[in-house]
């Protein structure tokens, strides 16, 4: 990690105003606390101005968010320069692509996706590609392990990469087409890839004979382009029941 | 009170108090870097490591409190070592951390030889360094004129970022980045606005933040050190005047807990180049209207010519913002011998001492505010008429127990407050309890109505400071064991004027009908504030070639505050002594010496030979003032007179008193620094008019 500043003046945008729907949502969010504690709302508001600014983070942005919440502009750049999720300077207008570096994907060839970015982006993180539409870091553990390796562009994941799959997925990204976020190579979440090797004669109630397609199908997974952190349930479910509920109401 | 075994030894302290608290209690000295007494707790520089018994890890003392310890197996109370094999092993470890990336540039730091790093690294480190890596270099910041940085040198102990955010009350400085690459800034390097960032080389533990225009010019083991009294508002700081040789090279704070705890404004710490220019050296006499350098006896002479024509009701004397007591005295003294009655001191006009003395003082006192709760400001910015009082009543208001409201200048004073209105109408509906602040005030104990100098400085002021008064009284503010009756002057003279009854005196002339032609030898004791009308003989005593100067038929140079010993009333009426650092320049005396010598020429030769003997007359008249640092009880029936004096008020808003807080007085205007801060701050507060 190196000293994080903001972009040099010249490619800093005069002003910065939440769209409509921003700022909608924008009071939404500093409505969930309690009044004289606004301050609490900065890390949505700003990651919320960083998608609105294509990626990142402007100082214009940072300005209107501390006004917005009535904290001196210091905080909030303390804030912007302390968590690296905030970009403080322009990411590739295609995608920005998060290599992980961290153990268990280095070990699975991240090197070799660190390679692909320096030969196809730019050698340096950070940097634009030639035409603006890509740029790249390397991050640490998105917690994606078991999958590794892998990037993330925007808010998706892209999993079990070889050199040539990741290829594909930046080809995609470049003509307008990603491709559909997870594995990319044919697994099903995390799941072995070629189907079960375990509870391959489990026969239980309403089970029939034995498994052989994934039991996983989640109803609820992240949608492509979709915050990880939102969910369409709009409050938690209940716990599963227990004893202690049996018995009860 | 909770028992707490410290270093073997058994006391009793305050469930309440943190362990470093305690060990402090018991006699054991622990170190530290990001722990103030007057600022939050943050506990990130873990120097101050001890050992609970039964933790596994040292404990950061500064953040752990009494009541957290728990008790041991049978009930014994805990147990806490500050000098065990694990602390010193804590404290080494510590310290070499700290100083892996901390330059080794002690021979050209600023802050050597009062380093709390170098001198804990000393006390607490090990000799040698076990790291060979690089260090890391950090990029200097800009924060204004008056703070300079080395930001390799910082340890991010953060402590000069909780003092701009709680004690200055602007929160300018903050810590980017993270981990390694931390660093201390304002936002994108503007430069400080505070009137109190001078503190921040104070407080800050290495030299990463020093003092701009003291860079490089003096150590402090060289330095001779006089302790001394502020004179550049009327909060009366108490302050520790460095010299070497006859120059004063800074200016730093005292502690004084019952004034300035341990701050002091930027104008009391960084007018020290003003006491080196624009020095006034040798006597001057007007001759065809230009001024030539002349000898003590020909300027006498030709005073004396003047005034042996002279009228004794048309000759008069104005008191400047600096003069300390014992000139006045002198001054009223000869003058009274002369047989007139025309004194004053600038910006006194409001105040009537036959009243008493609780009608021109803050009588809540400073210390005082820390037990308000409500407080109602009249006519007054006092984060510029009295910057440490404006810090102490932010202090007080951090507690959440003190409401605030405000007639006059709408300005940032640093604390929230209702604002009320802009003109003494609205003084006048409060006082008629037709206004809902009344209610604040009446239904709070201790209450507070200031009265500040853009208030008193007005032509009605007498009229605003009487209804103040009323509604003072009116609201129970004075009562028992309570005077919530507090005036605030901008001035170092004005209290102790006051006491000597240094106003005009039966039909004598005020300031402005002396200064307007009335008349023929004015006397200005370093009053630079007064435009003098054409045609009078003005004698001016003073230390600064300044408008008063400017103005003079003959200049007698005086000693400035840092080259005499006076006396001086603080705005609570407490009396202090300035001592002398050093000697004035060239042929200028003390001004009481001065006076004294001009009294024999005129034949009314005073009859003291010494500033003791001058005391002792003084004091025969004011038996108050021989009470160093004390503040007299004064009669709060002063206040019920002082509301009966009624008056017609003006319904214009008040302006303020000061318009440029860094320019104030002829010192301030011969610094060069000052004039920098000056620039700065009238760059804001033009972009905040756009």
């Amino acid at each position: 990690m190196a000293v994080r500043r903001l972009a040099p003046k010249e490619v800093q945008p005069a002003s910065f105003a939440f769209s409509a729907d921003n700022l909608a949502w924008a009071n939404m969010v500093i409505e969930r606390y309690p009044s004289g504690r606004q301050q609490s709302a900065v890390i949505p508001l700003l990651w919320r101005a960083q998608e609105q600014e294509g990626g990142w983070l402007t100082e214009a942005a940072i300005r209107y968010v501390a006004d917005m919440l009535g904290m001196p502009y210091i905080r909030a750049l303390e804030v912007a320069t302390f968590y690296t999720q905030f970009q403080l300077s322009p990411v590739g207008k295609k995608a920005h692509v998060q290599v992980c570096g961290t153990t268990p994907c280095r070990l699975r060839g991240a090197g070799d996706l660190i390679e692909v970015c320096q030969h196809r982006i730019h050698h340096d993180q950070f940097a634009l590609s030639a035409d603006g539409d890509f740029s790249w870091e390397e991050v640490e553990c998105q917690g994606a392990c078991v999958n590794a390796p892998m990037v993330m562009i925007w808010k998706d994941t892209y999993e079990d990469l070889t050199v040539e799959s990741f290829e594909k997925v930046l080809d995609g990204f470049a003509s307008g087409n990603p491709p559909k976020p997870g594995p990319q190579n044919g697994r099903h979440f995390s799941a072995p890839l070629g189907g079960p090797t375990t509870l391959m004669d489990y026969r239980g109630e309403g089970v029939p004979h034995a498994v052989k397609e994934p039991v996983l199908a989640d109803a609820e997974a992240k949608k492509p382009g979709e915050a990880a952190n939102t969910t369409e349930r709009p409050s938690p479910k209940p716990p599963a029941d227990d004893a202690t509920r049996k018995g009860g109401a | 009170m909770t028992r707490i075994i410290i270093d073997g030894k058994d006391i009793d302290v305050p469930p309440e108090y943190t362990l470093l608290q305690a060990c402090e209690a018991a006699g054991a000295e622990i170190p530290r870097f990001c722990f103030h007494e007057r600022l939050s707790i943050a506990g990130n520089c873990r120097m101050c490591l001890v050992e609970l018994k039964g933790g596994p890890k040292p404990v950061a003392s500064c953040a752990w409190g009494v009541k957290d310890c728990r008790p041991g197996p049978n009930g014994e109370p805990p147990e806490v070592s500050t000098r065990s094999p694990m602390v010193k092993k804590a404290r080494e470890g510590v310290m070499e951390f700290l100083l892996i990336n901390h330059p080794l540039d002690c021979p050209i730091c600023d802050q050597g030889g009062e380093c709390d790093l170098q001198d804990q690294a000393m006390g607490y480190g090990v000799d040698t360094g076990r790291f060979i890596e690089n260090k890391r270099a950090v990029e200097n910041k800009y924060l204004g004129a008056l703070v300079k940085t080395i930001m390799t040198r910082c340890i991010q102990c953060t402590r000069c970022i909780r003092f701009a955010a709680e004690v200055a009350g602007a929160p300018e400085m903050g810590a980017i980045g993270r981990g390694e690459d931390m660093e201390i800034t304002t936002y994108l390097e503007s430069a400080l606005t505070s009137e109190m960032q001078g503190n921040l080389v104070d407080i800050c533990p290495v030299g990463a933040l020093t003092s701009k225009p003291y860079a490089f010019a003096a150590r402090p083991w060289e330095l001779g050190k006089t302790q001394s009294i502020d004179v550049m508002d009327g909060v009366g700081s108490a302050i520790r005047v460095d010299t070497r040789g006859r120059e004063v090279m800074r200016i730093l704070p005292r502690l004084n807990e019952a004034i300035n705890e341990e701050w002091i404004s930027d104008k009391t710490r960084h007018i020290v180049d003003g006491l080196r220019t624009q020095r006034l050296d040798r006597p001057y006499v007007r001759d065809n209207g230009k001024l030539r350098p002349a000898s003590w006896q020909e300027a006498f002479a030709a005073i004396a010519a003047r005034v042996r024509q002279a009228d004794a009701k048309r000759i008069g004397a104005i008191a400047g913002d600096l003069a300390a007591v014992e000139e006045m005295f002198a001054l009223k003294d000869l003058l009274t011998r002369l047989g007139s009655r025309n004194f004053a001191v600038q910006g006194g006009a409001a105040f009537d001492p036959s009243l008493g003395r609780a009608s021109y003082v803050f009588n809540p006192t400073i210390a005082g505010i820390e037990q308000a709760d409500a407080l109602l400001i009249v006519g007054s910015n006092p984060r510029w008429e009295a910057t440490l009082l404006n810090a102490r009543i932010r202090k007080r208001w951090r507690t959440n127990a003190l409401k605030v409201g405000v007639i006059g200048e709408r300005c940032d004073l640093t604390f929230d407050y209702d604002y009320l209105g802009a003109g003494p109408d609205t003084l006048a509906e409060l006082a008629d309890g037709r206004h809902s602040f009344a209610d604040v005030l009446k239904n709070a104990e201790k209450p507070i109505v200031l009265v500040g100098a853009a208030a008193t400085s007005r032509a009605d002021g007498a009229a605003i400071l009487s209804l103040a008064a009323k509604l003072a009284q009116a609201v129970g503010a004075v009562k028992d064991g309570w005077n919530g009756f507090g005036v605030v002057h901008d001035s170092a003279s004005r209290v102790g004027a006051l006491d000597i009854g240094f106003v005009p005196g039966e039909g004598g002339l005020d300031a402005a009908q002396m200064a307007a032609g009335g008349t023929d030898v004015l006397f200005l004791l370093g009053a630079d504030e007064v435009e003098v009308a054409p045609g009078g003989f003005v004698v001016y005593i003073g230390t600064h070639g300044d408008r008063g100067a400017h103005r003079a038929d003959v200049i007698l140079p005086g000693a400035a505050y840092t080259e005499k010993v006076g006396l001086y009333v603080n705005l609570e009426g407490r009396v202090q002594m300035a001592n002398r650092a050093g000697f004035p320049p060239g042929d200028a005396r003390e001004d009481w010496a001065i006076l004294r010598a001009l009294s024999d020429v005129l034949g009314h030769r005073l009859p003291y030979d010494s500033l003791g003997a001058l005391r002792q007359a003084l004091f025969k008249g004011v038996p108050h003032l021989m009470r160093l640092d004390q503040i007299a009880p004064a009669e709060p029936g002063a206040v019920a007179a002082l509301a009966g004096r009624g008056g017609a008020v003006d319904k214009a808003p008040v302006a303020p008193a000061i318009t440029d807080y860094y320019l104030t007085n002829p010192i301030a205007r011969a610094s060069a620094v000052m004039a920098e801060c000056s620039r700065l701050a009238s760059g804001r507060v033009l972009a905040a008019a756009e």
